[in-house]
């Protein structure tokens, strides 16, 4: 296993590795998306309270989800990179900065969709609200001062350094519900005792965030290769790659 | 769940459950597409430029 890890931080290994990897991690993609539209549009009930338009749950909470895992590989692939100057984990680093903006996007988005018909207004600058907007800024940084610096390692250490500053904002979400009075709803599943949700309408939810899960390895792997490629332009085991072309 | 058109239009809710739907199948395709074309070219390029190279 640590001599896969080892082999799988080497370039050339990763790219072929990762090209092979692609199709089946679609496929899985596709498997818990399909469970999980079937499961949440069609067989869960409407909810007591919201009516059908709780709907939008199953894409709402694996995006914000997703939002604040990303933001950890991020930051962590980052850190990595930047103590043991490991090519591929700044590479993770910068491939994941798309997605995360991506689904912070979403979650922003359909929860202001949501909450039109539940609050009446699509926007309120309230606590959980405000700081997934920070957060999407950060992102945003990001990836604009990647663009900002030509030498890619130089970029990647500055990336990473604003990544790290930027995870005090994490905490700052999850737990905004919890320590000021917001109008965004506690959390549902991730309670330490039983979570408020029934298992017809769990399933389908955790489903569709192994789904984007997946769906977030597919995206990063298919980045990282694009990324890899461009910075080892003139090493040999891309001469070599392209050369049967 | 009796009819198609009663599935649309998600007890009065329609608008709001499919434009959030469609919005994240645009966003998650395009995540997606846009770095497999990107792909595609940078290795044209590269495999234009290595051509080139052996000429000159």
């Amino acid at each position: 296993m640590m001599r896969f890890i080892h082999q799988l931080a080497s370039p050339p290994f990763f790219y072929r590795f990762s090209g092979k990897a692609l199709p089946w991690l679609f496929g899985l993609f596709a498997l818990f998306l399909i469970y999980g539209l079937y499961g949440g549009l069609v067989l869960a009930p409407a909810d007591y309270q919201q009516g059908e338009s709780y709907r939008i749950i199953y894409i709402h909470v694996p995006a914000a989800w997703m939002s604040l895992f990303i933001y950890m590989v991020m930051a962590i692939s980052g850190a990595i990179g930047l103590i043991w100057r490991i090519k591929l984990a700044e590479v993770v680093a910068i491939s994941s900065a798309p997605i995360g903006a991506m689904f912070t996007f979403l979650a922003l988005v359909t929860g202001s969709i949501w909450g039109k018909p539940m609050w009446g207004t699509w926007w309120e600058w309230e606590a959980r609200l405000t700081s997934e907007l920070v957060l999407l800024f950060l992102y945003l940084g990001v990836i604009a001062l990647y663009n900002a610096v030509e030498d890619k390692r130089i970029a990647s250490r500055a990336v990473a350094i604003l990544a790290l500053v930027g995870v005090v904002n994490i905490p700052i979400i999850h737990y905004s519900v919890e320590w000021w009075n917001t109008l965004h709803q506690g959390p549902t599943v991730t309670k330490f005792d039983k979570p408020s949700i029934h298992l017809s309408m769990l399933l389908p939810l955790l489903s569709m965030a192994v789904a984007f899960k997946v769906y977030y390895g597919v995206g990063l792997l298919v980045r990282a290769r694009n990324e890899l490629l461009q910075r080892e332009r003139n090493t040999g085991w891309v001469r070599e790659l392209l050369h049967d072309e | 769940m009796n009819s198609l058109a009663e599935f649309l239009h998600m007890g009065g809710y329609g608008s709001y459950v499919w434009s959030a739907y469609g919005i994240a199948l645009v966003a998650m395709v395009l995540a997606i597409i846009v770095p497999l074309r990107q792909h595609t070219s940078l290795r044209q390029r590269l495999t234009r430029q290595l051509k080139r190279k052996k000429e000159s």
